[in-house]
């Protein structure tokens, strides 16, 4: 015990800078997949085929490669195709593309949630399309994908993890590098956990607050 | 003032309008009855541009009405609609109901539009309601709230789509006293009901629509009291004199 505190001592100032990577990384990924995944949930509903069609292709895609493999690909084939990216940005495109397709299969429930005589009570009193999602919809349906946005973000914080394996210096990263050359895997990957627990239980009462406030209705 | 000549509409094989023709003026009040299935409520949802039909034509004050035209908007927010089901927005206030029309599609200021939003509710009743959330209102009142809802868009004329069969029955007086005010005042309205004694005192003329035809058409007390079609008397006897 008074060994791993005195590891502890010695290594936390390094895992902390990890954790902030992980925070920024989590963030990042976190707005790019909200866009990205409104976006195709739009795009999915949409009547025009156009747009719908390929909107389920993309979900369909990136719902059925490992996110590892997308990260990959971002930060190793893109580069021979002439875009060349930072491991930090190649990791947050690479995580908020793989989440945004879970994002959209949210929006989606949330918005075809809303009752259709809603719909109808907006357009007979002349209401242009986008003013109903602004006005009607949207408000409605972030009562039914709030819920689940709380749990995305905890699997995300997670999931950033995954960026170690292109270098990214989230927190991950930062203990690996550290066990590799002290081989005190014990008190480091300890220490990793923690700090993860500790990141993610203000999310998880989070996440518990958005249940009762939204789940009731 | 709203004209519908010869609509037709099939939901695939099945015929819902088969050449309906309507003309109502400015001021009348026209109750269309007929038993459930017979297309009562999709001539009226035509008229507003919420269906689409296959043929004839609908107008309002000439302005033609379809789906596809860029103008449907214009020609809704001129043509108030009551449903069956309310269809308040639940996540807004009886005041913001009201003042939702106005503030977002005409953009009224917002003083004035809650003003006026306060006076309609009043005057349906409801001046105690202006903050209650529609999920503590009784069905009857939601219902009001829905009527001042389009009133407040001071249409030319509004279409009632069953607006009492969501109702318990204590509550439909309520909505009805609402609906035969508004007919005093000289509102034009298109009312689709169950309600054959509303029919009888608010109606100028009713019609008796079947298979989606319209079988009869003539005054209140011509259709209520002597109908001269088989289905129509049929009808009748089935509603009045249901057991």
């Amino acid at each position: 015990m008074q060994a791993f505190l005195h590891d502890a001592q010695d290594f936390l100032p390094i895992l902390l800078k990890g954790c902030v990577v992980t925070v920024e990384l989590t963030l990042a990924a976190l707005v790019l997949s909200t866009l990205l995944g409104f976006v195709w949930a739009l795009a999915r509903l949409s009547p025009v085929r156009a747009l719908s069609v390929p909107a389920i292709a993309i979900i369909t895609v990136i719902r059925g490669i490992p996110i590892l493999v997308q990260l990959f690909y971002i930060y190793f084939v893109l580069p021979d195709l002439g875009i060349k990216l930072s491991a930090f940005q190649a990791g947050f495109i690479g995580l908020g593309i793989a989440y945004s397709a879970y994002q959209a299969e949210n929006f989606r429930a949330g918005i075809e949630a809303v009752d259709p005589g809603q719909i109808e009570a907006a357009q007979s009193l002349g209401m242009r399309p986008t003013l109903i999602m602004r006005r009607v919809i949207l408000p409605q349906a972030i009562r039914v994908f709030l819920p689940p946005y709380g749990n995305t973000m905890i699997m995300m914080l997670k999931d950033s993890s995954i960026a170690s394996a292109i270098t990214v210096a989230e927190l991950t990263r930062g203990g690996q590098l550290i066990a590799a050359s002290t081989f005190k895997n014990m008190t480091v990957f300890t220490l990793v956990a923690l700090l993860y627990l500790a990141m993610s239980l203000p999310l998880t009462y989070l996440a518990h607050r958005l249940e009762r406030a939204f789940g009731r209705k | 003032m709203i004209s519908v000549r010869a609509i037709c509409k099939s939901f695939g094989e099945h015929r819902v309008l088969d050449r309906v023709s309507l003309e109502v003026a400015k001021g009348e009040v026209v109750c269309i009855i007929g038993p459930s299935g017979s297309g009562k409520s999709t001539l009226l949802r035509c008229i507003n541009g919420l269906e689409s039909y296959d043929a004839g034509e609908v107008a309002i004050d000439g302005e033609p009405v379809r789906r596809d035209l860029a103008s449907i908007h214009e020609v809704r927010s001129e043509v108030g609609m009551v449903f069956q089901r309310f269809n308040l927005f639940p996540h807004r206030t009886a005041l913001e109901n009201v003042m939702e029309g106005p503030v977002y599609v005409k953009r009224a200021p917002r003083t004035e539009a809650r003003e006026r939003a306060a006076a309609l509710l009043a005057k349906v009743g409801l001046a105690h309601k202006l903050d209650a959330y529609p999920a503590k209102l009784s069905g009857g009142q939601q219902q009001r709230v829905a009527i001042a809802r389009s009133l407040a868009m001071q249409p030319k004329a509004i279409l009632f789509d069953e607006p009492t069969s969501a109702l318990d029955p204590e509550l439909v007086g309520e909505v009805l006293r609402v609906m035969l005010a508004l007919a005093r005042e000289g509102m034009t309205m298109i009312v689709v009901t169950h309600e054959m004694s509303f029919a009888a005192e608010v109606a100028h003329r009713v019609l008796f629509l079947d298979e989606g035809q319209v079988v009869e058409e003539g005054t209140a007390r011509h259709i209520l009291a002597n109908p001269r079609h088989e289905r129509t008397r049929d009808f009748l006897q089935r509603v009045l004199r249901p057991v």
